[in-house]
Protein backbone atom coordinates (compact mmCIF):
# COMPACT_ATOMS: atom_id res chain seq x y z
CA UNK A 1 0.00 0.00 0.00
CA UNK A 2 1.16 3.43 -1.06
CA UNK A 3 1.77 5.02 2.58
CA UNK A 4 3.44 8.57 1.03
CA UNK A 5 2.67 9.59 -2.65
CA UNK A 6 4.58 12.73 -4.47
CA UNK A 7 3.44 14.54 -7.36
CA UNK A 8 5.17 16.87 -9.33
CA UNK A 9 6.90 18.47 -6.75
CA UNK A 10 8.35 21.86 -7.29
CA UNK A 11 10.37 23.85 -4.97
CA UNK A 12 12.23 26.67 -5.39
CA UNK A 13 14.56 29.51 -3.41
CA UNK A 14 15.11 32.87 -3.99
CA UNK A 15 19.95 32.38 -5.13
CA UNK A 16 21.74 34.83 -6.20
CA UNK A 17 20.96 34.65 -10.05
CA UNK A 18 16.93 34.38 -8.95
CA UNK A 19 14.87 31.87 -8.57
CA UNK A 20 16.64 28.71 -8.63
CA UNK A 21 14.82 25.04 -8.06
CA UNK A 22 15.45 22.94 -5.37
CA UNK A 23 13.42 20.59 -6.34
CA UNK A 24 12.17 20.18 -9.52
CA UNK A 25 9.15 18.09 -10.46
CA UNK A 26 9.29 15.31 -8.50
CA UNK A 27 7.05 11.99 -8.30
CA UNK A 28 7.48 9.12 -6.70
CA UNK A 29 5.92 7.05 -4.08
CA UNK A 30 6.74 4.96 -0.73
CA UNK A 31 5.31 1.63 0.27
CA UNK A 32 4.00 1.19 3.86
CA UNK A 33 6.66 -0.50 6.18
CA UNK A 34 9.12 0.13 3.83
CA UNK A 35 12.73 1.89 4.36
CA UNK A 36 13.03 4.37 1.64
CA UNK A 37 16.41 5.99 0.61
CA UNK A 38 17.54 9.36 -1.12
CA UNK A 39 20.64 9.99 -1.72
CA UNK A 40 22.82 12.91 -3.90
CA UNK A 41 25.44 14.97 -4.13
CA UNK A 42 25.37 18.28 -1.19
CA UNK A 43 23.10 20.70 -3.21
CA UNK A 44 20.79 18.30 -5.00
CA UNK A 45 17.90 18.86 -3.17
CA UNK A 46 17.82 16.27 -0.44
CA UNK A 47 16.97 18.42 2.28
CA UNK A 48 14.34 19.98 0.82
CA UNK A 49 12.73 16.75 -0.48
CA UNK A 50 12.39 15.78 2.79
CA UNK A 51 11.30 19.04 4.13
CA UNK A 52 8.09 19.10 1.45
CA UNK A 53 6.79 15.69 2.87
CA UNK A 54 5.94 17.16 6.42
CA UNK A 55 5.60 20.68 4.85
CA UNK A 56 8.32 22.50 6.85
CA UNK A 57 8.99 23.32 3.42
CA UNK A 58 6.17 24.34 1.52
CA UNK A 59 6.09 23.39 -1.76
CA UNK A 60 5.69 25.94 -4.70
CA UNK A 61 3.63 23.13 -6.89
CA UNK A 62 2.86 19.66 -6.66
CA UNK A 63 1.16 17.12 -4.03
CA UNK A 64 1.99 15.34 -0.73
CA UNK A 65 -0.39 12.80 0.14
CA UNK A 66 -0.27 10.72 2.91
CA UNK A 67 -2.60 8.01 3.52
CA UNK A 68 -4.73 9.27 0.62
CA UNK A 69 -4.55 13.12 2.20
CA UNK A 70 -3.62 15.69 0.53
CA UNK A 71 -1.75 17.71 2.80
CA UNK A 72 -2.48 20.86 0.97
CA UNK A 73 -6.17 20.30 1.48
CA UNK A 74 -5.46 20.00 5.05
CA UNK A 75 -6.12 22.47 7.73
CA UNK A 76 -3.86 23.58 10.14
CA UNK A 77 -4.98 21.90 12.82
CA UNK A 78 -5.61 18.77 10.97
CA UNK A 79 -1.19 19.27 9.32
CA UNK A 80 -0.73 19.93 12.80
CA UNK A 81 -2.32 16.43 13.91
CA UNK A 82 -0.86 14.57 10.68
CA UNK A 83 2.55 16.32 11.61
CA UNK A 84 2.36 14.63 15.21
CA UNK A 85 2.72 11.18 13.40
CA UNK A 86 5.41 11.83 11.05
CA UNK A 87 8.98 11.68 13.51
CA UNK A 88 11.69 13.38 12.50
CA UNK A 89 15.64 12.80 12.97
CA UNK A 90 18.40 15.34 12.32
CA UNK A 91 21.60 15.36 11.26
CA UNK A 92 22.38 17.46 14.45
CA UNK A 93 20.07 15.24 16.93
CA UNK A 94 18.37 19.01 17.47
CA UNK A 95 17.86 18.02 21.20
CA UNK A 96 16.31 20.37 24.03
CA UNK A 97 19.74 21.23 25.56
CA UNK A 98 18.47 22.46 28.65
CA UNK A 99 16.11 19.71 29.38
CA UNK A 100 17.17 16.03 30.52
CA UNK A 101 16.98 13.20 27.84
CA UNK A 102 13.53 11.80 30.18
CA UNK A 103 11.91 15.43 29.47
CA UNK A 104 13.06 15.23 25.69
CA UNK A 105 11.49 12.14 24.87
CA UNK A 106 8.49 13.36 26.84
CA UNK A 107 8.36 16.49 24.36
CA UNK A 108 5.98 15.19 21.32
CA UNK A 109 3.95 13.91 24.03
CA UNK A 110 3.64 17.09 26.29
CA UNK A 111 2.96 18.97 22.63
CA UNK A 112 0.08 15.92 22.20
CA UNK A 113 -1.10 16.68 25.29
CA UNK A 114 -0.16 13.34 26.90
CA UNK A 115 -0.86 13.48 31.11
CA UNK A 116 2.79 13.82 32.40
CA UNK A 117 2.43 10.77 34.18
CA UNK A 118 1.68 8.65 31.09
CA UNK A 119 3.87 10.26 29.21
CA UNK A 120 6.73 9.91 31.88
CA UNK A 121 6.26 5.94 31.88
CA UNK A 122 6.16 5.87 27.87
CA UNK A 123 9.14 8.16 27.35
CA UNK A 124 11.07 5.41 30.11
CA UNK A 125 9.81 2.54 27.65
CA UNK A 126 11.01 4.37 24.73
CA UNK A 127 15.01 4.85 26.20
CA UNK A 128 15.02 1.24 26.84
CA UNK A 129 14.30 0.66 23.24
CA UNK A 130 16.97 2.57 22.33
CA UNK A 131 19.35 1.21 24.95
CA UNK A 132 19.32 4.74 26.76
CA UNK A 133 17.12 4.29 29.95
CA UNK A 134 19.87 4.53 32.77
CA UNK A 135 20.75 8.16 31.00
CA UNK A 136 16.87 9.67 31.43
CA UNK A 137 18.13 11.99 34.13
CA UNK A 138 21.19 13.03 32.07
CA UNK A 139 21.43 16.25 30.11
CA UNK A 140 22.16 16.04 26.27
CA UNK A 141 25.29 18.03 26.57
CA UNK A 142 26.85 14.91 28.76
CA UNK A 143 25.91 12.18 26.00
CA UNK A 144 28.05 11.51 22.75
CA UNK A 145 26.65 11.64 19.30
CA UNK A 146 25.41 8.55 19.14
CA UNK A 147 24.02 8.34 22.00
CA UNK A 148 22.24 11.79 21.44
CA UNK A 149 21.08 10.43 18.07
CA UNK A 150 19.34 7.43 19.85
CA UNK A 151 17.91 9.84 22.06
CA UNK A 152 16.17 12.07 19.31
CA UNK A 153 15.09 8.66 17.58
CA UNK A 154 13.19 7.55 21.06
CA UNK A 155 11.75 10.59 20.88
CA UNK A 156 10.69 9.85 17.42
CA UNK A 157 8.99 7.31 18.87
CA UNK A 158 6.94 9.29 21.75
CA UNK A 159 4.78 10.44 19.38
CA UNK A 160 3.83 6.70 18.24
CA UNK A 161 4.96 7.28 14.43
CA UNK A 162 3.86 6.07 11.31
CA UNK A 163 6.39 7.85 9.52
CA UNK A 164 10.01 8.74 10.36
CA UNK A 165 11.89 11.13 8.20
CA UNK A 166 15.59 10.82 8.40
CA UNK A 167 17.72 13.88 7.61
CA UNK A 168 21.08 12.56 7.22
CA UNK A 169 20.56 11.01 10.84
CA UNK A 170 24.04 9.09 10.71
CA UNK A 171 26.22 11.66 9.07
CA UNK A 172 28.08 13.14 12.01
CA UNK A 173 28.45 9.80 13.53
CA UNK A 174 31.58 7.57 13.05
CA UNK A 175 31.32 4.61 10.97
CA UNK A 176 30.82 1.95 14.31
CA UNK A 177 28.09 4.24 15.34
CA UNK A 178 26.54 4.76 12.24
CA UNK A 179 25.65 1.11 12.07
CA UNK A 180 24.71 0.96 15.69
CA UNK A 181 22.06 3.66 14.72
CA UNK A 182 21.20 1.79 11.20
CA UNK A 183 20.39 -1.22 13.01
CA UNK A 184 18.51 0.45 15.50
CA UNK A 185 16.16 2.03 12.64
CA UNK A 186 15.94 -0.89 10.85
CA UNK A 187 14.46 -2.86 14.04
CA UNK A 188 11.91 -0.12 15.23
CA UNK A 189 10.82 -0.65 11.25
CA UNK A 190 10.23 -4.12 11.96
CA UNK A 191 9.19 -3.98 15.13
CA UNK A 192 6.58 -1.08 14.57
CA UNK A 193 5.70 -1.45 11.23
CA UNK A 194 7.46 2.46 10.70
CA UNK A 195 7.96 3.43 6.98
CA UNK A 196 10.95 5.41 7.03
CA UNK A 197 12.58 7.76 4.54
CA UNK A 198 16.02 8.79 4.88
CA UNK A 199 18.01 11.43 3.10
CA UNK A 200 21.87 11.04 2.90
CA UNK A 201 25.35 11.27 0.95
CA UNK A 202 26.49 7.80 1.77
CA UNK A 203 26.35 4.81 -0.02
CA UNK A 204 26.55 2.18 2.95
CA UNK A 205 23.39 3.99 4.28
CA UNK A 206 21.63 2.88 1.99
CA UNK A 207 22.88 -0.24 1.22
CA UNK A 208 22.97 -1.54 4.96
CA UNK A 209 18.78 -0.52 5.31
CA UNK A 210 17.08 0.38 2.55
CA UNK A 211 14.82 -1.58 0.37
CA UNK A 212 14.50 1.07 -2.68
CA UNK A 213 16.48 3.62 -3.49
CA UNK A 214 16.09 7.11 -5.28
CA UNK A 215 19.03 8.94 -6.42
CA UNK A 216 18.80 12.43 -6.72
CA UNK A 217 20.64 15.25 -9.28
CA UNK A 218 20.08 18.71 -9.30
CA UNK A 219 16.44 18.49 -7.94
CA UNK A 220 15.52 15.70 -10.51
CA UNK A 221 15.09 12.03 -9.98
CA UNK A 222 18.23 10.51 -11.55
CA UNK A 223 17.46 6.74 -10.99
CA UNK A 224 14.72 5.24 -8.63
CA UNK A 225 14.10 1.53 -8.03
CA UNK A 226 15.63 -1.44 -5.85
CA UNK A 227 18.92 -0.63 -3.97
CA UNK A 228 21.00 -4.03 -5.49
CA UNK A 229 19.60 -3.67 -9.02
CA UNK A 230 20.01 0.23 -9.29
CA UNK A 231 23.74 0.02 -7.53
CA UNK A 232 24.82 -3.15 -9.84
CA UNK A 233 24.02 -1.47 -12.80
CA UNK A 234 24.06 2.36 -12.77
CA UNK A 235 22.24 3.71 -15.89
CA UNK A 236 23.26 7.42 -15.25
CA UNK A 237 26.76 9.63 -14.87
CA UNK A 238 25.14 11.03 -11.57
CA UNK A 239 24.64 7.60 -9.73
CA UNK A 240 28.14 6.69 -11.23
CA UNK A 241 29.77 9.71 -9.63
CA UNK A 242 27.88 8.69 -6.40
CA UNK A 243 29.57 5.03 -6.44
CA UNK A 244 32.66 6.53 -6.89
CA UNK A 245 33.01 8.61 -4.41
CA UNK A 246 30.74 6.79 -1.92
CA UNK A 247 33.19 3.94 -2.29
CA UNK A 248 30.24 1.69 -2.26
CA UNK A 249 30.77 -1.89 -1.11
CA UNK A 250 28.69 -2.81 -4.34
CA UNK A 251 31.20 -1.09 -6.33
CA UNK A 252 34.27 -2.78 -5.47
CA UNK A 253 33.17 -6.53 -4.87
CA UNK A 254 32.37 -5.92 -8.37
CA UNK A 255 35.83 -4.35 -9.66
CA UNK A 256 38.13 -6.87 -7.45
CA UNK B 1 28.22 64.76 59.85
CA UNK B 2 29.87 62.03 61.78
CA UNK B 3 29.78 58.54 60.91
CA UNK B 4 26.81 57.40 63.33
CA UNK B 5 23.72 55.98 63.95
CA UNK B 6 22.14 59.28 61.93
CA UNK B 7 24.27 58.48 59.05
CA UNK B 8 23.48 54.88 58.86
CA UNK B 9 19.79 55.39 59.36
CA UNK B 10 20.13 57.61 56.07
CA UNK B 11 22.27 55.03 54.13
CA UNK B 12 20.27 51.72 54.90
CA UNK B 13 16.96 54.03 53.53
CA UNK B 14 18.33 55.09 50.64
CA UNK B 15 20.02 51.58 49.83
CA UNK B 16 16.05 50.20 50.93
CA UNK B 17 14.58 53.28 48.29
CA UNK B 18 17.36 51.92 45.67
CA UNK B 19 16.54 48.58 45.63
CA UNK B 20 12.39 49.35 45.43
CA UNK B 21 13.57 51.10 42.74
CA UNK B 22 15.65 48.67 41.12
CA UNK B 23 13.47 45.19 41.11
CA UNK B 24 9.99 47.16 40.58
CA UNK B 25 11.07 48.55 37.48
CA UNK B 26 13.13 45.29 36.69
CA UNK B 27 9.99 43.59 37.36
CA UNK B 28 7.83 46.13 35.06
CA UNK B 29 9.93 46.94 32.76
CA UNK B 30 10.43 42.64 32.01
CA UNK B 31 6.36 42.92 32.00
CA UNK B 32 6.62 45.60 29.16
CA UNK B 33 10.02 44.43 27.39
CA UNK B 34 9.60 40.42 27.51
CA UNK B 35 6.99 40.35 25.03
CA UNK B 36 8.11 42.95 23.04
CA UNK B 37 11.68 41.21 22.95
CA UNK B 38 9.81 38.34 21.79
CA UNK B 39 7.62 39.88 18.71
CA UNK B 40 11.18 41.22 17.59
CA UNK B 41 13.23 38.09 17.62
CA UNK B 42 9.34 35.85 16.12
CA UNK B 43 8.88 38.48 13.53
CA UNK B 44 12.71 39.17 12.41
CA UNK B 45 13.19 37.17 9.07
CA UNK B 46 14.93 34.73 10.52
CA UNK B 47 11.77 34.39 13.39
CA UNK B 48 9.61 31.85 13.95
CA UNK B 49 7.10 34.36 11.99
CA UNK B 50 9.11 36.32 9.70
CA UNK B 51 7.21 40.17 9.30
CA UNK B 52 8.77 43.00 7.45
CA UNK B 53 6.02 45.05 8.61
CA UNK B 54 5.48 44.60 12.48
CA UNK B 55 9.80 44.09 12.85
CA UNK B 56 10.36 47.30 11.25
CA UNK B 57 8.02 49.39 13.45
CA UNK B 58 8.56 47.45 16.77
CA UNK B 59 12.16 48.07 15.78
CA UNK B 60 11.65 51.87 15.39
CA UNK B 61 10.23 52.47 18.46
CA UNK B 62 12.31 50.59 20.18
CA UNK B 63 15.47 52.57 18.96
CA UNK B 64 13.80 55.78 19.56
CA UNK B 65 13.24 54.75 22.97
CA UNK B 66 16.59 53.94 23.33
CA UNK B 67 18.19 56.77 21.83
CA UNK B 68 16.57 59.17 24.48
CA UNK B 69 19.00 59.73 27.51
CA UNK B 70 17.49 58.91 30.20
CA UNK B 71 17.82 62.93 31.80
CA UNK B 72 15.27 63.89 29.45
CA UNK B 73 13.31 60.92 29.55
CA UNK B 74 12.68 61.57 33.44
CA UNK B 75 11.68 65.15 32.43
CA UNK B 76 9.74 64.73 29.47
CA UNK B 77 7.76 61.89 31.38
CA UNK B 78 6.43 64.01 34.17
CA UNK B 79 3.08 64.56 33.54
CA UNK B 80 2.46 60.68 32.59
CA UNK B 81 4.46 59.92 35.78
CA UNK B 82 2.02 62.48 37.68
CA UNK B 83 -1.08 60.98 35.92
CA UNK B 84 0.35 57.04 36.79
CA UNK B 85 1.35 57.47 40.09
CA UNK B 86 0.42 61.19 41.34
CA UNK B 87 3.94 62.23 42.39
CA UNK B 88 6.64 62.92 39.76
CA UNK B 89 9.53 63.27 42.49
CA UNK B 90 10.99 60.70 44.85
CA UNK B 91 10.93 56.34 45.31
CA UNK B 92 7.56 56.23 43.62
CA UNK B 93 7.91 59.04 41.23
CA UNK B 94 11.20 57.79 39.80
CA UNK B 95 9.97 54.05 38.93
CA UNK B 96 8.09 55.34 36.08
CA UNK B 97 10.46 56.68 33.92
CA UNK B 98 13.07 54.06 35.06
CA UNK B 99 10.21 51.49 33.87
CA UNK B 100 10.18 53.07 30.21
CA UNK B 101 13.78 53.50 29.56
CA UNK B 102 14.50 49.74 30.85
CA UNK B 103 11.76 48.44 28.82
CA UNK B 104 13.41 48.62 25.36
CA UNK B 105 16.81 48.37 26.50
CA UNK B 106 15.08 44.65 28.03
CA UNK B 107 13.08 44.33 24.94
CA UNK B 108 16.84 44.13 22.99
CA UNK B 109 18.51 41.89 25.44
CA UNK B 110 15.63 39.58 25.17
CA UNK B 111 15.50 39.75 21.16
CA UNK B 112 19.57 38.85 21.17
CA UNK B 113 19.01 35.85 24.02
CA UNK B 114 16.36 34.51 22.04
CA UNK B 115 18.52 34.64 18.93
CA UNK B 116 20.52 32.51 19.98
CA UNK B 117 18.83 29.31 20.37
CA UNK B 118 19.13 26.47 17.62
CA UNK B 119 17.66 27.00 14.68
CA UNK B 120 17.39 23.21 14.48
CA UNK B 121 15.79 22.48 17.54
CA UNK B 122 12.86 25.18 16.76
CA UNK B 123 12.49 23.13 13.40
CA UNK B 124 12.41 19.58 15.46
CA UNK B 125 9.58 21.21 17.02
CA UNK B 126 7.75 22.57 14.11
CA UNK B 127 7.74 18.50 12.64
CA UNK B 128 6.57 17.08 16.51
CA UNK B 129 3.62 19.62 15.57
CA UNK B 130 4.29 22.19 18.14
CA UNK B 131 2.22 25.33 17.75
CA UNK B 132 4.03 28.51 17.48
CA UNK B 133 3.20 29.71 21.13
CA UNK B 134 4.19 26.01 22.42
CA UNK B 135 7.18 26.87 20.54
CA UNK B 136 8.03 30.56 21.94
CA UNK B 137 7.03 29.31 25.35
CA UNK B 138 8.62 25.72 25.76
CA UNK B 139 11.46 25.86 23.03
CA UNK B 140 12.73 29.78 22.88
CA UNK B 141 12.15 31.13 26.58
CA UNK B 142 12.88 27.50 27.59
CA UNK B 143 16.48 27.08 25.50
CA UNK B 144 17.24 30.69 26.06
CA UNK B 145 16.82 30.66 30.22
CA UNK B 146 20.18 31.20 31.39
CA UNK B 147 20.97 33.81 28.33
CA UNK B 148 17.59 35.70 29.76
CA UNK B 149 18.72 35.49 33.47
CA UNK B 150 21.85 36.82 32.49
CA UNK B 151 19.98 39.56 30.63
CA UNK B 152 18.30 40.50 34.07
CA UNK B 153 21.61 40.72 35.75
CA UNK B 154 22.24 43.57 33.12
CA UNK B 155 19.39 44.50 33.61
CA UNK B 156 18.90 45.18 37.04
CA UNK B 157 22.73 46.57 36.81
CA UNK B 158 21.78 49.29 34.37
CA UNK B 159 18.56 50.75 36.01
CA UNK B 160 20.68 50.42 39.11
CA UNK B 161 22.95 53.55 37.15
CA UNK B 162 19.27 54.92 35.51
CA UNK B 163 18.19 55.08 39.61
CA UNK B 164 21.60 56.91 40.57
CA UNK B 165 20.88 59.11 37.76
CA UNK B 166 17.55 60.41 39.29
CA UNK B 167 18.97 61.49 41.90
CA UNK B 168 19.86 64.65 39.72
CA UNK B 169 16.11 65.19 40.01
CA UNK B 170 14.51 64.75 42.94
CA UNK B 171 14.53 60.90 42.55
CA UNK B 172 14.85 59.05 46.02
CA UNK B 173 17.51 56.36 46.94
CA UNK B 174 21.31 55.99 47.04
CA UNK B 175 21.76 58.87 44.16
CA UNK B 176 19.44 61.05 45.92
CA UNK B 177 21.62 60.92 49.16
CA UNK B 178 25.11 61.18 46.71
CA UNK B 179 23.90 64.39 45.53
CA UNK B 180 22.00 66.19 48.21
CA UNK B 181 24.77 65.43 50.70
CA UNK B 182 27.90 64.82 48.67
CA UNK B 183 27.26 67.16 46.13
CA UNK B 184 25.37 69.92 47.49
CA UNK B 185 26.63 69.98 50.97
CA UNK B 186 30.06 69.43 50.36
CA UNK B 187 30.20 66.05 52.51
CA UNK B 188 32.56 64.40 50.22
CA UNK B 189 32.80 61.65 52.98
CA UNK B 190 29.17 60.62 52.61
CA UNK B 191 29.37 60.90 48.45
CA UNK B 192 32.24 58.19 48.99
CA UNK B 193 30.27 55.97 51.42
CA UNK B 194 27.24 56.16 49.06
CA UNK B 195 29.27 55.33 45.87
CA UNK B 196 30.99 52.26 47.65
CA UNK B 197 27.88 51.04 49.00
CA UNK B 198 26.36 51.41 44.94
CA UNK B 199 29.48 49.13 43.25
CA UNK B 200 28.97 46.59 46.19
CA UNK B 201 25.46 46.16 45.44
CA UNK B 202 26.60 46.00 41.96
CA UNK B 203 28.76 43.56 42.76
CA UNK B 204 26.44 41.36 44.54
CA UNK B 205 23.88 41.38 41.79
CA UNK B 206 26.11 40.47 39.04
CA UNK B 207 27.97 37.61 41.19
CA UNK B 208 24.55 36.13 42.09
CA UNK B 209 23.55 36.55 38.57
CA UNK B 210 26.63 34.55 37.14
CA UNK B 211 26.47 31.94 39.63
CA UNK B 212 22.45 31.42 39.18
CA UNK B 213 22.71 31.41 34.92
CA UNK B 214 25.61 28.95 35.43
CA UNK B 215 23.89 26.80 37.62
CA UNK B 216 20.34 26.83 35.21
CA UNK B 217 22.33 26.03 32.35
CA UNK B 218 23.05 22.67 30.73
CA UNK B 219 24.72 23.10 27.88
CA UNK B 220 27.89 22.07 28.79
Amino acid sequence: MEKIKVEHLVKAFDGPEGKTRAVSDISFSVEEGEVFGVIGLSGAGKSTLVRCLNLLEKPDSGEIIIDGDNLKDLKEKELTKRRQKIGMIFQNYNLLMQRTVLDNVCFPMEIAGVKKKIARKKALEYLNTVGLKEKAKAYPATLSGGQKQRVAIARALAAEPEIILCDEATSALDPETTDTILKLLKQINEDFNITIVLITHEMRVIEEICDRVLVLEEGKIAEIGEVKETFESPKTVALKRLLLTGQSDVLLSETS
Amino acid sequence: MEFNSVLINLLLEGLRDTLIMVFISTFFGYVLGLPVGVLLAVTDKTGLRPHPVVYKITDFVVNILRSVPFLILLILLIPFTRFVVGQSYDTIGTIVPLTIAAAPFIARIVESSLKEVDPGVIEAARSMGASNWTIIVKVLLGEARSGLLVGITISLGTILGYSAMAGAVGGGGLGDIAIRYGYYRYETKIMLITVAVLIVLMQILQGTGNILSKKIDKRK
